[in-house]
């Protein structure tokens, strides 16, 4: 028998999308000059009409971080900053169902994650960093911490409202005021939670969103106002960053690029490490700076982890983000999905198996099937590149030692997992890994109170927990 | 016996491929059950597995209080599941006890329902706390009887004390008396083994004494039918195909009361043990007040609100 589920959507009429956005500018909209499109990567489809923000733009928004900094948010008592953030976290919650639906819409990410994890790790990271804006001067932070000022915060577009959280709430915490790049693509939800700071009574100028490409996120970079940056993406525009900022006084915290290690011990949960490996490179896409996208497996179960892990993608549901029962939604842009195809063809090419899952993928927009590469080696590309998509390399090991010494073997370092059911195992394993977040029996696991980071090419500094709080501190001793 | 070619039947065969069974981390499973039951089930793909579940159903009644009254109306609910509208299919089985065994099945036969199997519960039900010959003459009772299928309970404390060789024969032993006359279904009794390890090898340790169907509890003790232990069973049975390209059934039992809950259990056949599991042959579950949540929304399916309960009889 056949067990279809039939279409499941969620209903779009929860979310009101204006036909032309500009910026949020001292608590207040500010049209652009010259605009972009913004689409549903799910089907192409328009969905607006996004400000482009220039240089000049950009000085606005920061003269008015720096006001609001020196005559109302400097000025409070971190009680009351507090209270701003549990209110902004309460109504991210009272209106998530808007915030989910707007995101998958404009990322292409399954209703099922953005409903589930981006939305309420979004509110718990508020709510987290809303606890912290009175102790910290008494909580082990330090007795003699400032706020940097103004913080220029550029974030990506695989959790669009997920990382305007890690930023913006720590930043206000702690007292800064902020002007925020979201992605290019994905600008919707960051203008929402413009509206959510309007509705929280945020006083104007604390927090500002500017709107636009790559060329509005070098005017922060470069802007002289500015006290620190803090950037989330590539390394390769890290890179940039870090040059850029090298000679001014500016701070900089750096989350970059991984090619997490997903290592499977021969004495592994088998049914609970498929998950996990699923989970590791399939959630979001693949969309996911620290996924398990190198599966190292011990050859004495590779065949079994191997066979398992095919059926368990043969039940990946792939298609319309919007409907509840999908798994795998939307590439986010033609631009990612062409560098999925081009990394793809020189796994081939260099001579590893590819197999992908059997799904009927749609017509209209940027999709790709769940992908693993058998037979990969330390001298595949695809072993070294981060491809961020939905494609698994997977190695093999005979010892320990081996496993660990292919897992370092990457200029990254931000995840890695361990699948074990021996503890001894897993401790020495964690001891020997180079990587800023290491996982155990379970991967993509987040929380406001562990911080999170990496190694390496993988960034500079940690967000989340006491840890990414001093980030946005200066004078700071830990 | 060759039980597969898996074990010979000796204390160290079956000690040593237990053994050797991957373990099972709780954590992990709980979250997969938990993403299962997210899944959204909407109109047509709703009304099949409402038709589904109905005939899945094992319809149950296991009370100090039975009677002959009691058990013939369950019977004939069973039968014609809602007398006003004949499309519905009839259910799995009826499950008594032992002494019901007849008055159930002359019932049955009295209604035209032939097809229909009597399902008993043996061994001692619910604790399994008697001696082998009674629990030998339970069984063979209850298929003179007229019981198709016999659903016997292991012998939990010999399993958590590590006497595995002692279920196993048992189960040996209940299997030999049940021959080709009767289905056996091997409860586990999961709340009492508490950890998934221990269902995945009671799991296996009933498959490979010939168990027809694993069943996850007696309903006598909760918890009982979780969503977690229900998918180690079925991620058992889809393994123990793939060693020996025979399908064993699952059946659980107790805690499902409605239909999103037994929805929830056909989802999980569907993406753990497979499409092939969801059939009344290999996937049934152990209910009562179930039947008549499932009828209330079958109704609420075809004339769009929900009646009274009043529409539904109470059997």
């Amino acid at each position: 028998m056949n067990f279809e589920y039939a279409a499941a959507p969620e209903s779009r009429s929860v979310v009101k999308i204006d036909p032309v956005y500009g910026h949020f500018i001292n608590g207040k909209w500010v049209s652009g000059s010259a605009h972009f499109n913004t689409i549903n990567p799910a089907t192409e489809e328009v969905l607006s009409s996004i400000a482009l923000g220039s240089a000049a733009d950009v000085d606005t928004a920061v003269k008015a971080a720096r006001n609001a900094f020196d005559k109302s948010w400097s000025k409070l008592s971190g009680r009351e900053r507090g209270k701003y953030l549990f209110r902004i976290a309460r109504i991210m919650q009272e209106r998530a169902r808007e915030f989910a639906v707007l995101e998958t819409l404009d990322n292409g990410k399954p209703i099922r994650e953005s409903r589930d994890v981006d939305v309420p790790l979004s509110a718990a990271h508020f709510f987290y960093h809303a606890g912290w804006a009175d102790k910290l001067e008494y909580a082990g932070v330090d007795t003699t911490t400032a706020p940097h000022g103004v913080v220029g915060q550029i974030i990506p577009w695989n959790f669009p409202l997920l990382m305007l959280a890690w930023k913006v709430a720590p930043a206000l915490a702690t007292g800064n005021t902020v002007v925020l790049k979201p992605a290019e693509t994905t600008s919707l939800t960051a203008l929402l939670f413009a509206q959510v700071c309007q509705q929280a009574g945020l006083p104007d100028g604390v927090v500002n969103i500017v709107t636009g490409d790559g060329s509005t996120g070098s005017a922060i970079v470069n802007h002289p106002g500015i006290d620190k940056i803090a950037f989330t993406g590539s390394t390769e525009v890290g890179k940039l960053i870090a040059r850029a900022v090298a000679p001014t006084n500016k701070s900089l915290t750096l989350e970059l690029g991984g090619k997490g290690a997903n290592i499977v011990f021969g004495d592994a949960a088998i049914d609970e490490t498929v998950e996990g490996i699923v989970n590791g490179i399939f959630f979001n896409q693949g969309h996911v700076c620290c996924a398990g996208s190198r599966l190292i497996l011990q050859e004495s179960v590779a065949d079994e982890v191997l066979e398992k892990l095919k059926r368990r993608m043969d039940k990946i549901r792939v298609g319309d983000p919007l409907d509840k029962n999908t798994d795998l939604g939307a590439i986010n842009s033609a631009e990612q999905l062409a560098k999925i195809r081009e990394l793809t063809a020189a796994g081939e090419a260099e001579g590893a198996g590819r197999w992908s899952a059997n799904c009927a993928l749609p017509t209209n927009g940027f999709w790709f099937a769940p992908t693993i590469f058998t037979g990969v080696t330390q001298a595949h590309r695809i072993a070294r590149e981060e491809i961020f998509g939905p494609v698994l390399s997977v190695l093999t090991f005979r010892t320990p030692a081996e496993a660990i010494e292919k897992a370092n073997n990457t200029p990254f370092g931000l995840s890695a997992g361990i699948w074990s059911e021996k503890g001894s195992n897993i401790l020495w394993a964690t001891q020997q890994l180079r990587a800023g977040v290491i996982w155990a029996n379970t991967f993509n696991k987040f929380d406001p109170a562990s911080p999170f980071g990496g190694y390496k090419e993988s960034g500079w500094g940690r967000e989340g927990g006491r840890h990414g709080l001093s980030a946005y501190l200066k004078g700071s001793a830990k | 016996m060759s039980f597969y070619g898996l074990v010979d039947g000796s204390d160290t065969s079956l000690r040593n491929y237990l053994k050797q069974l991957p373990g099972v981390d709780q954590v992990g499973a709980e979250a997969r059950a938990a993403m299962l039951a997210t899944r959204s089930i909407k109109t047509t793909s709703k009304a099949w597995a409402i038709d589904t579940a109905i005939s899945m159903v094992d319809l149950t009644t296991l009370e100090g209080a039975d009677t002959p009254g009691k058990v013939q109306a369950l019977c004939s609910k069973a039968f014609r599941p809602d007398p006003t509208d004949l499309t519905v299919p009839r259910v799995g089985a009826v499950c008594v006890y032992n002494d019901m065994v007849g008055i159930a099945r002359q019932h049955l036969d009295s209604i035209g329902a032939h097809e229909l199997p009597v399902a008993a519960v043996s061994t001692a039900f619910p604790s399994g706390r008697a001696s082998m010959a009674v629990k030998l003459q339970d069984t063979e009772d209850a298929i003179v009887a007229g019981a198709a299928e016999i659903d016997m309970v292991i012998d939990r404390g010999a399993f958590l004390s590590g006497r595995l060789i002692e279920v196993f024969e048992e189960i040996v032993a209940i299997r030999e008396v049940c021959g080709d006359r009767a289905h056996l279904k091997v409860i586990l009794e999961t709340g009492e083994l508490v950890t998934l390890d221990n269902v995945r090898k009671a799991s296996y340790l009933a498959m490979l004494a010939g168990a027809d169907f694993i069943k996850t509890s007696t309903g006598k003790v909760a918890p009982a039918a979780t969503a977690p232990v229900v998918l180690v069973m079925l991620e058992a049975v889809r393994d123990f195909y793939d060693l020996t390209k025979v399908r064993i059934g699952v059946k659980p039992a107790g805690g499902i009361r409605t239909t999103k809950d037994a929805i929830k259990q056909l989802v999980l056949v569907n993406e753990t043990a497979g499409p092939e599991w969801l059939n009344p042959s290999l996937f049934r579950i152990g209910a009562s007040a179930l039947l008549n949540d499932l009828l209330m929304q079958r109704m609420k399916i075809s004339d769009g609100y929900y009646a009274s309960p009043n529409y539904v009889t109470i059997d």
